[in-house]
């Protein structure tokens, strides 16, 4: 059995004046491992490599990566769903500024997701127990609140690699959609005003790029749909 | 929000709205043009004269140019702010854009209503 053929994007800015691909060969015993396993075993070649990792099972969203040219979480993507070939290329998430090897500046990201206040805002008394909501109510939250802010979707998203610091990008506005889409959350007016210019919401042009690869299966782009619905009924 | 003053409404949901409806609008004239030619063979000036001289086709033929000029602006000014990043370059280009679009609309006035 022949060898993994493992290409890394090695950068240290302190020593390196300009990235390069590294070249490993990992023996997987012909076991259909995680890429993040073959990541480790690639570690032990070279232990200066830098990457994030937590869980290892899909919920911190810490080791979100490009794996042979598609972003996704390291920790559940299994080799046989993107090794073509024997190979297997690993750069860190596109767009965003890159720290160290796989580790990526997530500033920018996390900057678009303050911007759309990411929170409850209900300035009623609070209810002896808690504010109710019916079935109905609760399930226009799923697929919006599951997301993990692995910033897959965003750095695949090229309007967000042209504009990353107007266009909130498409995990900013899931999030948005979220809170818009809340019966108990009083703010949807205010919400609404911060999204009308051409840069936060309409900078989206459908291309469906963060729906191709949410490893949580979410759908941003309808999410942004429903906003400009919203946005039109309030301004027409 | 992000402010902007150089795109044609101001605000991206208008701008969002008039690139559909324009968009519609330009099908539906196209639709039109093309049929026209289809169903005419041996077109001669007369006949396509004839066509232009009518009232609705020149206020047809109008609709078609404002939406084209609208069309073209939004989305000529959101190519300039993904491409070009000098403040000075996108400024520069986004006012030759808008002149131009300003020329080619009131050239397509002169020539409607000029025959």
């Amino acid at each position: 059995m022949s060898k993994l053929q493992v290409s890394l994007y090695r950068y240290n800015p302190e020593t390196d004046s300009a990235p390069y691909m590294q070249e490993f060969q990992v023996d997987t015993q012909g076991r259909d491992l995680m890429v993040l396993d073959v990541l480790h075993l690639a570690k032990e070649q070279d232990n200066g490599l830098a990457y994030r990792r937590s869980c290892r099972e899909g919920v911190c969203g810490s080791d979100g990566m490009n794996m042979n040219g598609k972003n996704g979480l390291a920790c559940i993507t299994p080799l046989s769903e993107v090794v073509k070939g024997n190979k297997l290329t690993l750069r860190p998430l596109p767009g965003l500024p890159v720290i160290r090897d796989l580790v990526v500046d997530m500033g920018l990201f996390y900057q678009q997701y303050e911007r759309i206040q990411p929170y409850l805002q209900n300035d009623e008394p609070a209810p002896a127990i808690e504010r109710l909501q019916s079935p109905e109510e609760r399930d226009k939250l799923d697929g919006l609140y599951e997301c993990i802010l692995c910033a897959c979707c965003s750095t695949a998203c090229p309007s967000f690699w042209w504009n990353p610091d107007k266009f909130v990008g498409p995990a900013g506005l899931l999030q948005s959609y979220r809170f818009l889409a809340d019966s108990r959350d009083m703010a949807t007016s205010e919400r609404l005003a911060e999204l009308e210019d051409p840069f936060s919401v309409f900078r989206c042009r459908g291309i469906m790029n963060c729906v191709a690869v949410c490893p949580k299966g979410l759908n941003p782009t309808r999410a942004i749909g429903k906003i400009r619905e919203m946005l039109l009924a309030n301004a027409t | 929000m992000v402010t902007n003053i150089t795109n044609l409404g101001r605000s991206g949901l208008s701008d969002w709205l008039l690139q559909r409806v324009s968009a519609v609008v330009l099908a539906l004239y196209t639709l039109f043009i093309v049929g026209f030619l289809l169903l005419s063979p041996g077109l001669d000036f007369a006949a396509w004269s004839g066509l232009f001289s009518q009232t609705w086709m020149r206020i047809f033929s109008l609709l078609a140019f404002i939406s084209l000029a609208a069309h073209a602006w939004v989305g000529l000014w959101t190519v300039t702010t993904d491409y070009l990043k000098p403040t000075g370059i996108r400024v520069a280009a986004q006012l030759i854009i808008i002149l131009a679009i300003f020329v080619f609309l009131v050239w397509g006035i002169i020539v409607l209503w000029g025959a």
